[in-house]
């Protein structure tokens, strides 16, 4: 059984940042595997690892920068990657563009089982893996915190809100968008790191994969820090000074008194 | 003609408070087309849920009585089919743990651009959306392409639609492909139950990621002790198992209303604030100033939690 793995990086922000045009200014972000993904990630490594499946390769669309996180998802365990980049890409790649592009992809890997997370920490859009399922006509299942494979049915659990799971069971080929928390990802080890560097990753080019260009509906026009309607009292001063005046209002409120 | 169509959603035999929402958002929207706004009610008592999402500003409410409760197979063909029918402007649908199980893919089968997580819309010369990125910490404008959009909306966003009207009922007659309901149901498990209910608490004392380790947490710990609170935590605390479960507070975790809920080390994620935004008095301890904590805090002090709390407990323990 071979399994699939969406993995993207994302970017993340520092404390202080700036805004240039519809983006955050490239000097106030760092790069990482995205949190959901990494969860995704060990999943597959642990399928693999109980012998339920032989291969598991990684498909990130990114640019070259993005090697660094894609060797990552390796040296955690991935067998092999897959990443998608074309000179034609700009602006925000929508969900029907990612969509088309993991298409084409599963329609030359044809895995059994394609895992990717919930959502992303930058964009946050929460929708490429059921997108990708309805396109390529898997069965499904969204927000998963659980999984008991027996080679034919995924038996799930998706997390819904409230404290409430949902048990369902998910025929195979399937889309699984993973939740955090489904497991306990691995801190790469050296030897996995050093095994990664020799792991192949495959670029891929739009016409590669037999595509003639993507158009994206959706434009990122503005960007902007929210208009804060906070009236929040922040104390001044060194620890000790707000520690002191923080004790003061949650004296008044009746905190601590016994 | 049917400008919006929003797709109501119920578990358990209620309708979610979403629904109403995506009637408020529903009618704001079909008001900027000058068009109707349809709502579909799919699966379960459907005619008692059409009689209270009779609102007024709703045009017509279609319901759809195949399956008891959600499948997203049968979510997906019906809206599909309701959509090839009426071919509405936008399809509305929301951002919950189920809309994010369907909507995605009636988007993709009606080849429709889909716009996620909106907490604002317009359409008026084209669809116009604001979303929030990075963990809350920006908006952004969405413009879309297309007369024809898919849209989910957040939770909380909007006012919920209260008046009563007399709304059209029709029920629509579904053709289900029985083949292609891949997925079944199989039950429901309540989680994070136990010793503990956080949400009995009149004081509680939140640990987020900034804590950094797991011996950290004894910190917080004693700082519940010396307030005399409970101990609760974001949700990357619970997936790392430094806490359980029943002390996550959040979308997926616990609802919680103290009197006084002070947050440490926690950014102010939209699924955490679901979930104690209700809190009389909100606290804020963060190195970070521009967290999205502090735009709901009460007090807020931006500084290192390592520094401030060992104070914080000196002064009700010294
Ligand atoms: C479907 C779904 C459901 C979810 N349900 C929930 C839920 O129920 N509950 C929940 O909490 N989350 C939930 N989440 C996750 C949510 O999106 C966030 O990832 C999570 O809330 C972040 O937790 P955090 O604030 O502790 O961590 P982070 O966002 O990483 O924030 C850590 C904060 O600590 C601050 N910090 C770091 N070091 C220090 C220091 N030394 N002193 C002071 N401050 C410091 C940082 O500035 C930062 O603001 C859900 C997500 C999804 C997709």
């Amino acid at each position: 059984m071979k399994v699939l793995v969406t993995v993207a990086e994302v970017g993340t922000v520092e404390d202080d940042f700036e805004i240039d045009g519809a983006a955050i200014d490239e000097r106030y972000l760092e790069y990482d595997l995205n949190e959901w993904d990494d969860y995704a990630v060990e999943e597959a490594v642990q399928l693999e690892e109980e012998g339920l499946a032989d291969e598991v390769v990684t498909v990130t669309i990114g640019p070259e920068r993005s090697e660094e996180t894609i060797r990552m998802a390796l040296a955690k365990g991935a067998d092999r990657a897959i990443r998608v980049w074309d000179s034609s890409f700009e602006g925000l790649l929508d969900v029907a563009a990612k969509t088309e592009i993991l298409r084409a992809v599963v329609a030359e890997e044809e895995p059994d089982l394609i895992l990717g997370g919930v959502q992303t920490g930058d964009a946050m859009f929460g929708a490429t893996g059921v997108s990708l399922a309805a396109a390529i006509d898997y069965p499904w299942a969204a927000v998963v915190n659980d999984l008991e494979f027996d080679g034919e049915t995924a038996s799930v659990h998706r997390e819904l809100e409230g404290g409430v799971e949902e048990l369902t069971d998910v025929e195979t080929p399937a889309v699984l968008t993973i939740q955090t928390g489904i497991n306990e990802p691995r801190y790469a080890s050296l030897r996995g790191i050093r095994q990664a560097q020799s792991k192949e990753i495959a670029v891929q080019t739009l016409a590669d994969l037999g595509l003639d260009g993507l158009d994206s509906d959706l434009r990122l026009t503005e960007m902007y820090e929210p208009e804060v309607e906070s009236d929040a009292t922040v104390f001044e001063g060194n620890a000790e000074d707000t520690a002191v005046q923080l004790a003061g209002v949650l004296r008044e409120k009746g905190v601590g008194a016994q | 003609m049917t400008g919006v169509l929003a797709i109501a959603e119920h578990r358990r035999g209620e309708l979610r408070d979403v629904s109403y929402e995506l009637i408020g958002a529903g009618r704001e929207l079909a008001d900027d087309l000058d068009e109707e706004l349809h709502v579909a009610v799919i699966s379960g008592q459907v005619e008692e849920f059409a009689r209270s999402l009779s609102k007024e500003g709703v045009d017509v409410v279609h319901t759809v009585p195949d399956g008891a409760e959600f499948n997203h197979d049968v979510y997906t063909q019906v809206t599909e089919q309701l959509a090839d029918e009426l071919d509405p402007s936008v399809v509305l649908m929301p951002n919950s743990v189920n809309g994010l199980d369907y909507g995605p893919a009636v988007a993709a089968r009606l080849g429709r651009p889909l716009v996620t997580d909106v907490v604002d819309a317009s359409f008026e010369d084209g669809f116009v959306a604001t979303r929030e990125m990075y963990g809350s910490k920006v908006e952004t404008t969405v413009e879309v392409d297309a007369e024809r959009v898919a849209v989910m909306i957040r939770g909380g966003e909007w006012p919920g639609a209260t008046g009563n009207g007399d709304t059209e009922v029709r029920e629509f007659e579904a053709d289900i492909d029985e083949s292609a309901v891949r997925t079944t149901v199989t039950g429901f498990e309540e989680v994070g139950g136990g010793d503990v209910d956080i949400s009995d608490a009149e004081v509680l004392v939140s640990v987020g990621r900034g804590i950094g380790e797991e011996e950290n947490i004894e910190l917080i710990e004693e700082l519940a002790e010396a307030l005399d609170a409970t101990l609760s935590s974001s949700r990357p605390i619970v997936d790392n198992e430094w806490l359980p479960k029943n002390r996550q507070v959040g979308q997926s975790g616990k609802t919680v209303t103290p009197e006084v809920y002070i947050a440490i080390g926690i950014s102010g994620a939209v699924q955490h604030v679901a979930g104690m935004k209700g809190s009389e008095t909100i606290v804020a301890i963060n190195t970070d100033p521009n967290a999205p904590i502090f735009d709901i805090a009460d007090y807020g002090i931006v500084d290192d939690l390592f520094d401030v709390v060992p104070a914080l407990i000196d002064e009700f323990e010294g």
